[in-house]
């Protein structure tokens, strides 16, 4: 049978495939990220933690609401919506002025007392979320078994990047986004609210990590660690697309996901640090990322 | 261009977690090292900080004279970490004994600087049949488990059943390495085979592209040589792609209480392994289980928890008999005197410093079966002490004579 570097191409077929799910949620996360830097210039160190919260509310909805994955998949993203923007109002506005890492230390800190706080309260170990009934069992493609779950992961998460991305890069809302990070005076001066308009993109970032948290509750344990574990690597991502690039994030995201699913077969003892390599080489040769401008 | 992320990357590095505890001059100065904010935390953590207070004051050593303080710290399962801490212990804060130590990596780099320093070395977390193997130690006491007692309870119980060709998913460290070497000999031993392996770095969160590989062998049974998240994301992820529904069955090798809890007996029902304590076993295990749960957020206790107790009820008896501290010496009363303990029951230490008692085949229960909460399991079977460890002249310890 023909093989490809000692790997059966079904086996190759199927690798690239996970591939693609695990990308889904780098590009998910990423995108969030590139959004707020975009347009806020926030480093948003919670969004781990913002995801994990997301896992966190969807389980909430079922245990004490009774409301199930597609009332989550939902209500999770605009609750965390409104936390975020509470988070923005209160404590990041002030810190616009300001350089950067101010920024990234204060969501830092709240990484790091949320994750400390749910940690505290519900262990380490993680909580069961059970995958919806529509979309238990999967099906045989030949060439590997496909959870239908992890279908449904694909379609939602390039759906909601593509829509993303075509409203900020193409509508006249995104537009008036994009003018107002590159000259928010000016932008004032029409007529725009523009403080507002940054608030709501704060929450639509953060409602995006929380969509993702509730995407991976199913797959992955509920669990207190579940951000810090992935928001490495997903900085990660974001530094090799380019940092504020929507369309870099989304592409880097999934190709990322592939690599990583491809190290897996080849040497799997490589495959939480390959991403680190590349990000050192892309680095090396492109400081400000594969999609990133140079400013 | 400045690139803030990567700053933030590196310090991100550093999110881990803090969590050491404080000091003083206490005469018998106990500490205990261990994951106390990952993958890990659960099955030991403040679980074991929990019992060794407990068993401090079950032996009653303010009655006695005897003062003793507990304190704790977090290695964030890395072997520097781990070494720089158990250093700083027995050099600057006067520790004489640590105990615990999820993580074989970690553990065996404790072992060596224990014996360096003349201390005490109590194993209750840490798996590696090293320990009482080639890197066995005067200055070391491994209480709990280790992985040959756990291939020899597992593998034996699952190749008798039919289950004889296997594909392993070992977590890449001294640990799963061990696990998997002592299964794979059991397996070859009593004659089925291995058809393949695969090694994921711990703390792997997405199994996805392992258990495709594992479909592909073809084998009967997936021998997880991994333990705690690592098990339970394995397991949870190999329900969604339909590996028991295909014919496939876990082994999972090494399953604590708190993973069958975290999985839900939906998941975890039917998988067969190793502990060598239940808390449901009898009266006094129930007794102490329900003490020790109101103390750790009704977390019940794991073997760990178990370990850690009676490993210092036994270590604070050795220290009253010998009215003294020295690290080479309590270790060899502590083998020279029987032990007795409500957990474990009575029992002895080997020279090369095995702790030997049954260990108990057990496997999970259906959901419909279990009838109060954490009622997981159904004991199938006890290995007698003698048969459940490693025999005392197969394990090469340079301590034994031969």
């Amino acid at each position: 049978m023909f093989q490809f570097l000692g790997i059966p191409p079904q086996a190759l077929f199927g690798q690239l495939l996970i591939g693609l799910i695990n990308g889904s949620f780098y590009a998910l996360l990423s995108l969030g990220l590139s959004v707020i830097f975009g347009l806020l210039n926030i480093i948003n160190f919670a969004h781990g933690a913002q995801y994990m919260m997301g896992a966190f509310v969807a389980y909430f909805l079922l245990q004490y609401a009774g409301l199930g994955y597609w009332w989550a998949l939902l209500l999770t993203p605009v609750l965390m919506a409104g936390l975020g923007m509470a988070l923005e109002r209160t404590t990041l506005k002030r810190l616009y002025h300001l350089d950067h890492l101010y920024g990234l230390l204060l969501t830092f800190g709240f990484a790091l007392i949320i994750q400390g706080v749910f940690r505290h309260a519900f262990g380490s170990s993680g909580l069961p979320y059970p995958i919806p009934p529509e979309l238990a069992g999967g099906r045989n493609l030949g060439f590997m078994f496909l959870p239908n779950y992890r279908a449904w992961v694909i379609v939602l998460s390039v759906g909601v990047c593509l829509v993303t991305w075509y409203v900020i890069e193409r509508t006249k809302l995104g537009s008036y986004l994009r003018a107002a990070t590159e000259n928010p005076a000016l932008v004032r001066a029409f007529g725009i609210n523009v403080p507002r308009m940054i608030t709501l993109t704060y929450g639509f970032g953060v409602g995006l990590a929380a969509l993702a948290g509730v995407l991976a509750a199913p797959i992955y344990q509920v669990n207190p660690l579940m951000g810090a574990d992935l928001i490495i690597v997903v900085f990660a991502v974001v530094v090799i697309g380019g940092m504020g690039s929507i369309m870099g994030s989304i592409v880097t995201g999934f190709a990322l996901g592939v690599v990583e699913g491809l190290t897996k077969v080849f040497y799997p003892e490589a495959s939480n640090t390959v991403i680190f390599v590349i990000m050192a080489i892309v680095l090396l040769i492109r400081p400000t990322g594969l999609f990133g401008r140079a400013s | 261009m400045r690139n803030p992320v990567v700053i933030a990357a590196t310090a991100l590095a550093l999110l881990a977690g803090p969590a050491q505890a404080q000091i003083s001059d206490g005469i018998v100065k106990i500490g205990v090292l261990n994951d106390q904010s990952s993958l890990y935390a659960d099955l030991a953590g403040q679980g074991s900080v929990v019992a060794a207070r407990m068993a401090v004051e079950d032996f009653g050593a303010a009655a006695k004279g005897l003062k003793v303080e507990i304190i704790f710290a977090d290695h964030q399962n890395k072997a520097d970490v781990g070494s720089q801490i158990a250093r700083q212990w027995y050099d600057a804060e006067k520790v004489d004994m640590i105990m615990d130590v999820p993580n074989s990596g970690v553990a065996l780099a404790v072992n060596q600087i224990t014996r360096d320093k003349g201390k005490a070395f109590i194993v209750s977390s840490a798996a590696s049949s090293d320990l009482t193997g080639k890197a066995c130690s005067p200055n070391t006491v491994h209480w709990t488990y280790d992985t040959w007692a756990l291939a020899n309870g597992t593998g034996n119980a699952i190749v008798k059943t039919g289950g004889d060709s296997w594909f392993f998913i070992t977590a890449d460290y001294a640990f799963g390495h061990a696990l998997e070497r002592d299964t794979e000999a059991v397996v070859v031993k009593t004659g089925g085979k291995v058809l393949g392996k695969v090694r994921h770095p711990l703390n792997n969160q997405d199994f996805s592209s392992f258990l495709l590989q594992a479909q592909a062998s073809k084998a009967k049974i997936i021998g997880l040589a991994n333990a705690g998240g690592d098990t339970t994301n394995a397991i949870k992820q190999g329900a969604e792609f339909g590996i028991v529904k295909g014919g496939q069955n876990f082994a999972g090798l090494l399953v604590f209480l708190t993973d069958v809890h975290a999985l839900g007996l939906d998941k975890a029902q039917g998988l067969i392994f190793t502990e060598t304590f239940y808390w449901d076993l009898n009266e006094r295990t129930r007794a102490f289980a329900k003490r020790f749960a109101e103390r750790n957020r009704g977390i019940h206790p794991t073997m760990i928890h178990a370990g850690v107790y009676a490993g210092t009820l036994h270590y604070l008896k050795a220290v009253e008999a010998l009215k003294g501290d020295d690290g080479a010496k309590v270790i060899a009363k502590m083998k020279e005197m029987p032990t007795d303990d409500p957990l474990f029951g009575k029992g002895t230490i080997r020279a090369d410093g095995r702790k030997i008692h049954p260990a108990y085949l057990v496997e999970v229960k259906k959901p419909d079966e279990s009838k109060y909460p954490w009622d997981y399991y159904k004991v199938r079977a006890t290995i007698p002490a003698e048969q459940a460890f490693r025999p005392i002249d197969q394990g090469d310890c340079p301590l034994v004579k031969k």
